[in-house]
């Protein structure tokens, strides 16, 4: 799927498998689609940030809240169409991203992983200290129907998912449009090796500023999605736990892998609801049974990084590769790699070599 | 008048809490290059164990000691088992272990102790200490906090500058590779240096938990704002840690006095994006290192 009608040809191939299944199973499945579909943009975004341009994003959350908001916001106050609302949304939030973005560049791993923790702290503090505007702890209501046209039966939680699911394969389509094109490759070369990029002709400040604020935007996107399906804004919604189940989702699905955003999306919205379930049923208390998740999102994030660094998506091409060989060769050969080899490595070594 | 006094003084208390989080976030950083978000997570853990221990034994310095015993316990165990490994792997790689650690301690104190807020004992009286009629704002466990970290802090400072224990740790950190070669043994001063971190997170957990509470997601505003405090000092200097954490502390306290305690954490936020902006490398940091 490395050319565009071939990533098109997917492209149709999902939303019509999602179509299907969507029309097929029940309301409840709807409902699931349209919770998987709201993950995957900000889940794609941050793949893309982590895995291509090697910063780190624990602020996401927070770019979420500002998309889900401004749809919010827009929706109550001027009624606007939810397609203008989604698009204002992705352009307020790419503009925040920006603004973090600009400082972020300067920034060395640690400095903007924690930059962008304290962003997705302090932001939902915003809320309560308007709540004139933002309606403090209850949040906002959004108002989202179905289209008249589509008739009055036509269930609203099938129209949710499949706006969710267009968006989001849209998304992750133009995603895939930047990974490969002359953008991609550049953030693989900061990602890779700041100096060498640089010696290349390659503007390192601004590759990653961009990623940064096509992170921001697809995390906007996805906040945007979370305001319709779930009828509501509230700042409990967007928590650091929101930013880390993020990190977890591109994590488990991959670094730096868009079908992994996928794979990691399905994960992080299938897993805790069924592990909830099943703790209930047991017997166990509603606490036990919604922290269980949480814990095993910290366990999953330090097993697969010490054990399986490439994820689920790197565990399937490893089963493909298994069955036809290591036939693709030339542009189509490697898998993205996950972390940066050897040039980061090399660059701290000093620091490492005695713990080794 | 009164009121500023107040703001300050009880802005320095709590700027002597970010201290302990913002120097045992450089303690790990000198050695490792690697900052330990799972830091706050430890903390909370430890407070926990504090208040399981205070609850048996009726003795608040019983569970004060067992705390800080588990600090210094779970930071060796974690940087052994699950830091160690990811040394040879890419940096990223060991951050997201760190954020794992910290969000797999927050699961598991949700699943043992619930969500609910938790209150904490405090070791001394907590009503305002007066002169005259005047209320200072501070009580006499406040003043008992900022004695703990600033006694703590005096005592790693001298052990780092006059033991050889301390010798060899700041040779670590200065230059791993050098510092083996002359046989010291890095990897085991790494260890002991993620214990003292540990050890400084429960202090901090201990002394922060009586005024906010303890609950599972308790330490995250104090550990961005111990972050805070650590980069304003430069992450590389453990004096810059704690001027970080006091000019912090008291910056902040102004804030929640004067226009409310909501936009505390957003300030903080400001005051990080713009210290990163112009000195990215810490008001304090004596040279400017380019990482190649």
């Amino acid at each position: 799927m490395h050319t565009l009608p071939r990533r098109l040809g997917l492209a149709v191939v999902v939303a019509a498998v999602v179509a299907i299944a969507s029309i097929k199973l029940g309301t409840f499945r709807d409902y699931q689609i349209a919770g998987i579909a709201v993950e995957v943009p900000a889940v794609a975004g941050l793949t893309v940030l982590t895995g291509l341009s090697g910063q780190i994003s624990l602020g996401n959350g927070a770019f979420m809240a500002i998309g889900g908001y401004t749809t919010a916001l827009l929706l109550l106050h001027l009624s606007w169409p939810f397609i203008a609302a989604l698009v204002i949304s992705a352009a307020v939030t790419a503009a925040a991203g920006a603004i973090v973005g600009v400082a972020a560049a300067r920034l060395r791993g640690p400095y903007l992983a924690g930059a962008t923790l304290m962003l997705g702290v302090a932001l939902p503090s915003l809320a309560y200290a308007k709540p004139g505007i933002f309606g403090g702890d209850q949040g906002l209501n959004v108002l989202f129907t179905a289209p008249g046209f589509l008739g009055a039966t036509f269930p609203l939680t099938r129209w949710q998912a499949w706006v969710s699911a267009i968006v989001a394969i849209v998304t992750v389509v133009l995603l895939a449009n930047l990974y490969y094109s002359r953008i991609g490759r550049n953030w693989r070369a900061v990602r890779d090796d700041e100096v060498a990029a640089a010696l290349d002709g390659v503007n390192v400040a601004r590759a990653r500023v961009l990623a940064f604020v096509v992170s921001a935007t697809c995390a906007g996107i996805a906040g945007s999605l979370l305001a319709i399906v779930t009828g509501l804004v509230a700042p409990g919604a967007f928590t650091i736990t929101l930013s880390i189940a993020l990190l977890t989702a591109a994590v488990i699905g991959g670094l730096g892998s868009l079908p992994g955003a996928l794979w990691g999306s399905l994960v992080i919205v299938l897993v805790p609801t069924y592990v909830t379930d099943v703790a209930t049923s047991h017997g166990l208390s509603s606490s036990v049974g919604s922290n269980i998740p949480v814990a095993a999102y910290g366990a999953v994030l330090i097993l697969v990084m010490l054990v399986f660094p490439q994820g689920i998506q790197g565990g399937l091409r490893r089963l493909v590769t298994l069955f036809t060989g290591p036939a693709r060769t030339g542009r189509n050969a490697p898998a993205p790699h996950v972390m940066p080899p050897a040039g980061e490595a090399r660059a701290s070594q000093h620091e490492k070599e005695g713990t080794s | 008048m009164v009121e500023f006094l107040q703001f300050t003084l009880s802005g320095i208390v709590f700027g002597m809490i970010y201290a302990a989080v913002a120097l045992s976030l450089v303690l790990i950083w000198r050695g490792t290059r690697l900052l330990n978000y799972g830091q706050g997570g430890m903390a909370m853990f430890t407070t926990y164990v504090a208040i399981e221990v205070v609850y048996r034994t009726g003795s608040y310095w019983a569970g004060f000691a067992v705390a800080l015993a588990a600090g210094v316990v779970l930071g060796a165990i974690c940087q052994l088992i699950i830091i160690r490994p990811t040394m040879s792997k890419p940096p990223l790689n060991a951050v997201i272990v760190t954020i794992g650690l910290l969000i797999l301690l927050e699961g598991l104190a949700g699943i043992f102790y619930g969500g609910q807020y938790r209150s904490f004992p405090a070791a001394f009286s907590i009503t305002g200490l007066k002169v005259g009629t005047t209320p200072l704002g501070v009580s006499r466990f406040d003043v008992f906090v900022a004695a703990a970290v600033l006694a703590t802090t005096l005592v790693l400072g001298a052990a780092f500058k006059y033991t050889n224990a301390g010798l060899r740790m700041r040779a670590a950190a200065f230059n791993g590779t050098i510092a083996r070669l002359s046989g010291i043994r890095v990897a085991r001063v790494l260890t002991v240096g993620w214990a003292l971190a540990g050890l400084l997170g429960a202090l901090a957990g201990l002394l922060v938990s009586p005024s906010t509470f303890l609950y599972p997601n308790s330490m995250d505003t104090i550990f961005v704002f111990g972050f805070t405090a650590a980069v304003i000092g430069g992450l590389d200097s453990p004096v810059g840690a704690v001027a970080g954490g006091l000019l912090l502390g008291v910056a902040l306290s102004y804030v929640g006095g004067y226009l409310g305690s909501d936009l505390t954490s957003l300030v903080a936020l400001g005051i990080l994006v713009v210290v990163l902006m112009i000195r990215p490398g810490g008001l304090f940091s004596a040279v400017r290192v380019r990482q190649v």
